[in-house]
């Protein structure tokens, strides 16, 4: 089956070709006329201050853990949403288990303040 | 065609994860990493494990390196670290061990064909017939809700249990 | 009707990537223009008019301006980030229109040509991982300018994009129990099969899907990433040309493809409505239309007209989504930030879960009963349509979508309340509630 991903590798080919052909284009047709001034960033016109590389709140740390744990969750009921019928029951109550658990996680980070965004 | 593009694919990973460690910017080495987990993804798709390759993409390089990319963004590591670089006990242990790991891998491989592991294995004929019979999605669902459900919970409680560790981490007062 | 030699399958699938490609790129730019004309018709303007009759001329000629133009590449930069960025940005949004089924299967003297470029096994699984991709683009490029807002244009985009991929993946899973597959081709064979819209008995899935879209696309009101009122432009600030409209193609790809989806997953498709005879699917080596009552299938009735028929109804249905994705622009104004989040995790989640759950668990039952037909989709619709009319007026409380429909003494909050009034001296309760 894996023959009908040659599509795929052809049209990914033909992206990248497009991207890279896109940059060699405005590389090779576009004037460059650069002065110190034009190549500061741009800050509004103010003189830029202190480093741009700061360091960052540890909430987006939280919010990439917590993307990676439901993430995962939806992952794991994919493959149990297309064969649920088969499954039945017993596979609904194995889930349900799955997702209490994880709704648990879920109410321990909303009442820790993990979710707040103040 | 097949084996070509097993062997693209393979030079890529390598390749990949060659990059990510002989990167000196730890943005750069990501990038690597991203590449190295989409071609071993590329390799899921010549086994036929269509639903492993999709999983790899979307859990390592979509999901696992965001993550990675946050905290070198909160650990402020965009900038080049040479001078962090040096040559001592602690890389001299790093390379004995992953040459460790790969020797145990590599005796692993070679004995494969007769460990017991193998014989459940039903061949590249059997697992064709039964995709085609259950679907590449229901070649792995229907064992993992029946014969593996304790692991399926217990995977449950495994991300209960990052979760939580996660916020009391990052909820600490310093 | 026979199978493609694999030659002929080389060769269509050839023409499919280049025709597909070809064809979302010029798409593509005519969405700029569709974007402006429709934005000046909502505010009473003209729009873009003058190169060209009706200004048709002006996605060429802005492209071209974009490929002449100096482009600026700061000095503190990080390079050759700076040069990924826009290309990370545009690959993956280009590469999933790979799995999208645009129309019925052309019949040629070679055999039946399928109408999608590549009916992969994982369908769907191949777009949310593409999907997923494009966090890189857009962090790698606000990260290497090395400009503060385009830095937190990054930071915002990327974390606002991981948070609704959680809500994107969960109102999929309704979709999937009903498809009982993940190609997009089979979810639209069930829609056929079932003579149901998904959008009907699983309303409230849809609605997660659209708001989750929007947020993925950085559209508004999601649109924090580029907000020009507070961060200039975001994560493309510091470039120009045509790095520039490289970020700009990628973002107007993922309209497109999430328009696509939306009318893919929810609107059947290519399929025309209440007309069985396009209705094709490759079942047992065989194209098919449908089953007899006794289950035997019904041969498919396949021709040229018909593949036309039902490409211009796909086209139909995704340019009403591209529509909406305009309209929806000039109507709602930007969330704040902490409540992208809010809605994000502590509204779309749980809703999610619960609504799964719940259509799972009704499914359950009706196949229990051995409810099928009709009835069924029936029933699903009535269930779904009680959640989706408790989510909007449970859980929207005036917070998520009030805007205009607020009633005007609650935009300004009174300073003093009649019941804090109580505890003030007379005479300055009266002269605070006068001045309300």
């Amino acid at each position: 089956m894996s023959e009908t991903y040659i599509p795929v590798l052809l049209l990914f080919g033909v992206s990248v070709l497009n991207a890279v052909g896109m940059m060699v284009a405005t590389h090779i047709l576009n004037p460059r006329r650069s002065t110190p001034q034009k190549d500061m960033p741009y800050e509004s016109g103010m003189i830029p201050l202190g480093d741009t590389r700061a360091r960052f709140s540890v909430k987006f740390y939280m919010v990439a853990i917590s993307f990676i744990i439901f993430d995962l969750e939806a992952i794991f009921l994919i493959p149990w949403a297309v064969e649920m019928r088969y499954l039945g029951w017993e596979g609904f109550i194995a889930v349900s288990i799955f997702v209490a658990v994880l709704v648990v996680g879920l109410i321990y980070e909303w009442k820790k303040g993990g979710l707040e965004w103040d | 065609m097949a084996e070509i593009l097993f062997y693209v694919f393979a030079a890529i990973a390598v390749g990949g994860a060659l990059g990510v460690v002989l990167q000196k910017n730890p943005v750069g080495s990501l990038l690597f990493m991203v590449v190295s987990l989409g071609s071993v993804a590329g390799l899921f798709v010549l086994f036929e494990a269509h639903f492993l390759a999709a999983i790899q993409v979307i859990v390592y390089a979509g999901a696992i390196m965001v993550l990675f990319l946050f905290v070198i963004m909160l650990l402020n590591l965009g900038h080049d670290y040479r001078a962090d670089l040096r040559l001592g006990f602690w890389s001299v242990l790093a390379f004995a061990t992953v040459g460790g790991l790969a020797g145990l891998l590599a005796r692993q491989f070679r004995g494969a064909e007769e460990s017991p592991i193998y014989q459940h294995f039903p061949g590249p004929a059997a697992l064709d017939s039964l995709i085609v019979e259950q679907g590449v999605v229901g070649v792995i669902a229907r064992p993992l809700f029946t014969d593996y459900v304790v692991a399926f919970e217990l995977t449950g409680i495994l991300l209960l249990v990052a979760l939580v560790g996660a916020i009391v981490l990052a909820k600490r007062r310093v | 009707m026979e199978e493609l030699s694999p030659t002929a399958f080389l060769i269509s699938s050839s023409i499919k990537v280049f025709a597909v490609f070809s064809a979302a790129m010029l798409i593509v730019a005519y969405m700029t223009l569709l974007e402006r004309r429709v934005s000046a018709f909502i505010q009473d303007r003209l729009g873009p008019n003058r190169v060209g009759p009706f200004g048709l001329l002006q996605p060429i000629a802005d492209g071209l301006k974009n490929i002449l133009k100096e482009e600026t590449l700061p000095a503190t930069a990080n390079r050759t980030f700076f040069i990924l960025g826009p290309m990370l940005s545009l690959i993956p949004a280009l590469v999933t229109f790979a799995v999208i089924p645009f129309a019925a299967p052309l019949p040629t003297p070679w055999g039946v040509v399928d109408m999608i470029v590549a009916d992969i096994p994982i369908g769907i699984l191949y777009v949310l991982a593409f999907a997923s991709l494009g966090v890189y683009g857009i962090f790698l490029g606000g990260w290497a300018s090395n400009n503060k807002y385009a830095f937190l244009g990054a930071v915002r985009s990327s974390s606002q994009m991981v948070s609704y991929e959680v809500a994107l993946g969960l109102s999929l899973i309704p979709v999937l129990m009903l498809a009982g597959n993940v190609t997009l081709t089979d979810i639209v064979w069930q829609q056929q099969l079932m003579g149901f819209w998904f959008v009907f008995p699983l309303s409230l899935a849809f609605i997660l899907f659209v708001i989750s879209a929007f947020a993925e696309t950085n559209r508004l009101p999601f649109d924090l990433p580029e907000a020009e009122s507070e961060l200039v432009t975001g994560y493309h600030t510091e470039y120009s040309s045509m790095k520039f409209s490289m970020f700009f193609i990628a973002e107007y790809s993922h309209i497109l493809m999430a328009s696509a989806l939306m009318a893919t997953l929810f609107l059947g498709g290519w399929s025309i409505p209440f007309w069985n005879g396009a209705n094709a699917y490759y079942h047992d080596g065989a194209w098919i239309q449908g089953f007899t009552a006794a289950g035997e299938p019904i041969p498919a009735q396949l021709a040229w007209w018909k593949t036309l028929l039902t490409l211009l109804a796909f086209a139909v249905k995704t340019g009403f989504f591209v529509l909406v994705f305009v309209w929806v622009r000039w109507t709602l104004p930007r969330f704040r930030y902490d409540q992208v989040m809010h809605l994000g995790w502590k509204v779309m989640l749980p809703t999610a879960l619960g609504y799964l759950m719940l259509i799972a668990a009704t499914i359950l039952v009706l196949d229990q009963l051995a409810v099928e037909g009709f009835l069924f989709g029936f029933v699903l619709t009535v269930v779904s349509l009680l959640c989706t009319l408790g989510f909007v007026f449970f859980l929207d409380r005036d917070r998520i979508i009030s805007g205009a429909s607020v009633p005007p003494h609650r935009l300004t909050p009174s300073p003093v309340t009649r019941a804090e009034s109580e505890t003030l001296s007379p005479e300055m309760a009266a002269r605070a509630l006068g001045e309300q």
